[in-house]
């Protein structure tokens, strides 16, 4: 019935599709892989497992990157 | 005795094991716009930028990331762990940036205060101690009191980053004896980070024998960036090889330049 659950990414929430993957959740996002780094509930996926890692209801995903800074 | 020529082939700056060719790192924060961020950093003759972790915007609204324009072959990128409070968070904010870097150097920063962005020493040993163990090559963002700079040594720290004066603050070289007590006592490097206002305050940093200084404000936030980044080089390189050639002694009285004898009566 419900195909959506609810997680936080950045600190934002969001409605995902249930079943997705953190390699899913880039290409949603339209983010290279190769750009940003994953960290899920506070562990960090390298590249090659993103596409094995599931999100569930209430999970928390930090995208980041580099900036400008000192 | 040393000739000029010596004195200006000067002893590599290597850091771990890593030899760099300037001895002048630059940030990437605050610059009005890209094209003039690359062209200072350009000027500056930096081979070590640093850069910020930080959450990537999903809504687009704001400038991409710094990768974008700068290209990771010609620079040694230096994330930071800038804006962390806790030991913990800047552990975290180094194994994010060693995911998203190409090497395992990291600026170690822990701020204390929020209004002077002093150091927390204590959180400071603590996440150099853990990344050390980690492998990472910490430079460590310190004050300039010698007994912390000692322990952030024995800490496993790569380098020691004692402050000119507090980030951002443009206000020079203000302990130039306590600079000059941890370049003496350290046998990792030491470079001074943050505080350098303009070409003047880089020279007489690198007056005090310290193998090299970081900056970021006093290039975005001069008049011209540009400009000022060419000052920057040019005073580090003076200052430096004015340390090397060794100044004069400094005395309470004038000695006179020209001969006494010969003089008209």
């Amino acid at each position: 019935m419900n195909d959506t659950i609810d997680i936080t990414v950045n600190g934002q929430l969001r409605a995902v599709s249930k079943g997705v993957t953190l390699l899913e959740l880039l290409g949603a996002l339209e983010l290279d892989p190769r750009a940003v780094v994953v960290e899920h509930n506070r562990t960090i996926v390298r590249r090659p497992a993103l596409g094995d890692v599931r999100i569930a209801p209430g999970d928390a995903v930090e995208l980041v990157h580099f900036v400008g800074g000192g | 005795m040393a000739t000029a020529v010596d004195t200006l082939r000067d002893t590599p700056f290597t850091i771990s094991g890593r030899t760099f060719h300037s001895r002048l790192m630059v940030g990437t924060g605050k610059y009005r716009d890209n094209d003039t961020m690359v062209r200072a950093i350009e000027a500056s003759g930096a081979e070590i930028v640093t850069v910020a972790v930080r959450r990537v915007d999903l809504d687009r609204t704001r400038e991409t990331g710094v990768l974008y324009h700068l290209d990771p072959k010609r620079y040694f990128l230096l994330a930071n762990t800038a804006g962390c409070a806790t030991a913990e968070d800047a552990v975290r904010y180094a194994r994010l940036a060693r995911e998203a870097g190409f090497n395992e150097f990291i600026k170690l920063e822990v701020i204390g205060d929020q209004e002077t962005l002093l150091p927390d020493v204590q959180g400071l040993l603590e996440a150099a101690k853990i990344l050390a163990k980690d492998g990472f090559r910490v430079l460590a963002y310190t004050n300039e009191d010698l007994v912390t700079a000692l322990r952030l040594e024995d800490a496993g720290c790569a380098a020691v980053m004692p402050l000119a004066s507090p980030i951002g603050s443009g206000l020079g070289l203000l302990n130039p004896h306590s600079v000059r007590t941890i370049k003496r006592r350290l046998h990792v490097p030491v470079v001074v980070d943050a505080g350098v206002g303009t070409a003047s305050d880089a020279c007489l940093t690198m007056e005090q024998g310290v193998d090299g200084i970081l900056m970021n404000t006093a290039l975005a936030a001069a008049h011209d960036p540009v400009a000022m980044a060419h000052a920057m080089r040019l005073a580090v390189e003076a200052g430096r090889t004015a340390y090397l050639a060794g100044r004069m002694p400094r005395r309470e009285v004038a000695v006179p330049s020209s001969p006494l004898e010969g003089m008209l009566d």
